[in-house]
């Protein structure tokens, strides 16, 4: 039997074979995620975010046992970095999962950015598709939390927990990493540390300021302690609230248009620039324009403009 | 198109050393592999269930404490069990000549004892991938 029939019979084996089929970009994945694409659509996709050890596996634990004892079926996804310099990755997310039912109610996944630098791998978003097939309700995605501005996770999610901590400093720093804009959720984790407190007071006020629409969905701001699961029901409840605010509000739909209109645009630039280097790939001397490029004699853009011109004369 | 090595390594049993599984990441780590570490204290259910989602070519799994001849096997099982027995088994540890052979008689593919270079170990992961590739119709 081939492996997409056996996903479509719930074999766990096979989901992971077609993850590492999309995630290689192995022959026929886009087929594949053709198919896969036309059967997802119902799954809720929670992005994690926050910097690095601030609890985003733990709490990506606590929300998937609390969405488990609700009957859901879990999926994960939990991206970490890959090295440039050798291309391998040491992925550790998974250190914090604990006693998972292995009846396929539960699936966890780990994914290395193999270049991508927006917080999240280019495949993600196609791996996400996969669980959604598969019929996994609830989709978390954790994001790689090098503490830059990591907006895939925007294009990849319908809601976003940001997590801070006291050790990440006070709500300008935050602002500055650009997580005020993403968060639908904050959780102020580690409130079991000096400064918590403040750091939730901090973010609340900074909130309050910031000029919003009479009917805006206000930010909630939970003070966690995920190791100890301390109000990780209230932050999977304030998630909840938000996926429904945003259904009743109609953002939630034109959310998912805005990703869709995106992900065309994505797959005609990947289509473009391969069709471009295949058909002109073996005539365009790149050392030789990169000379002339040095030399002064040519620049960039000109001899873009003269590439593009020529593939539209071929 | 872009293949890579994924690897679980997974500490069972109850001794709480993860000193050297923790060296041997960094090592494939730096040899271009995608680790994944699932951490101490991992039952053969465990590890197989997680082999399996994270879809690895191969298992390494170090155990300390002396209870290579129960736990290998109990993985071994585990993998034929839930038809994950195509993944490659390798191991680390402190074990004798004799229950080395056995267990490479049993199926696990390889066990490195203390010491060795882990260029060995790296090298002898990138010979055995290579050899197995599956022909498994995705659709
Ligand atoms: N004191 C305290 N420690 C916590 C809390 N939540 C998590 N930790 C600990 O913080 C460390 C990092 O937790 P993770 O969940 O791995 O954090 P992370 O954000 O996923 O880390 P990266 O993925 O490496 O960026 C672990 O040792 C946790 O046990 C908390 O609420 N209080
Ligand atoms: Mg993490």
């Amino acid at each position: 039997m081939a492996i997409l029939d056996r996903f479509f019979e719930g074999d766990i084996r096979a989901l992971g074979r077609i993850i590492s089929h999309i995630e290689d970009r192995a022959d026929g994945y886009r087929d594949l995620l053709g198919v896969l694409y036309e059967k997802s659509g119902k799954s809720i996709r929670i992005g994690i975010t926050g910097p690095p050890g601030a609890g985003k596996s733990t709490i990506v634990n606590g929300l998937a046992h609390r969405y488990l004892n609700d009957g859901k079926r879990v999926g994960v996804v939990a991206v970490d970095p890959t090295s440039p310099f050798t291309g391998g990755a040491l992925l550790g997310d998974r250190v914090r999962m604990n006693e998972f039912p292995a009846g396929g109610e539960f699936y966890f996944r780990s994914m290395a950015t193999r270049g991508a630098t927006g917080g999240l791998a280019a495949a993600t978003g196609n791996v996400t598709v996969a669980l959604d097939a598969f019929g996994f309700d609830i989709t978390l995605i954790e994001t790689v939390g090098v503490g830059q501005v990591e907006l895939d996770i925007i294009d990849a999610c319908d809601t976003v927990v940001v997590t801070v901590v006291p050790e990440s400093g006070d709500a300008v720093q935050t602002m500055k990493a650009g997580l005020m804009e993403i968060a639908d959720v904050f959780a102020v984790n580690k409130s079991d540390r000096p400064g918590a407190d403040r750091l939730a007071m901090d973010l609340r006020q900074t909130l309050q300021t910031k000029p919003s629409e009479k009917d805006a969905w206000k930010i909630p701001i939970i003070s966690t302690v995920a190791v100890d699961a301390k109000n990780i029901d209230l932050l999977g409840e304030k998630v909840d609230e938000h996926i429904e605010f945003i259904k009743r509000s109609g953002q939630f739909d034109l959310h998912r248009r805005e990703q869709i209109k995106k992900k065309i645009l994505s797959i005609l630039k990947n289509q473009f620039q391969r069709e471009f280097l295949e058909r002109l790939g073996a005539e365009i001397d790149f050392e030789e324009i990169v000379d002339r490029i040095m030399k002064g004699q040519t620049n960039p853009f000109k001899v873009g403009d003269e590439l593009y011109a020529s593939f539209s004369r071929s | 198109m872009n293949q890579k090595i994924r690897v679980l390594l997974a500490k069972p049993g109850l001794d709480g050393h993860d000193r050297g599984i923790k060296v041997i990441a960094a090592a494939f780590r730096d040899a271009g592999m995608e680790v994944i570490y699932s951490g101490l204290r991992q039952t053969p259910a465990m590890i197989v269930d997680a082999a399996i989602q994270e879809d690895v070519d191969a298992i390494g799994v170090s155990i300390l404490s002396g209870a290579h001849m129960t736990l290998f096997p109990a993985v071994l099982d585990e993998m034929k069990a839930r038809g994950a027995d195509d993944i490659i088994l390798f191991g680390g540890g402190i074990i004798p000549d004799d229950d080395k052979t056995e267990l490479e008689k049993m199926g696990v593919a390889r066990i490195f004892t203390p010491g060795a270079p882990t260029e060995e170990a790296i090298a002898f992961l990138r010979e055995a991938v290579a050899s197995k590739k599956s022909d498994e119709k995705m659709m």
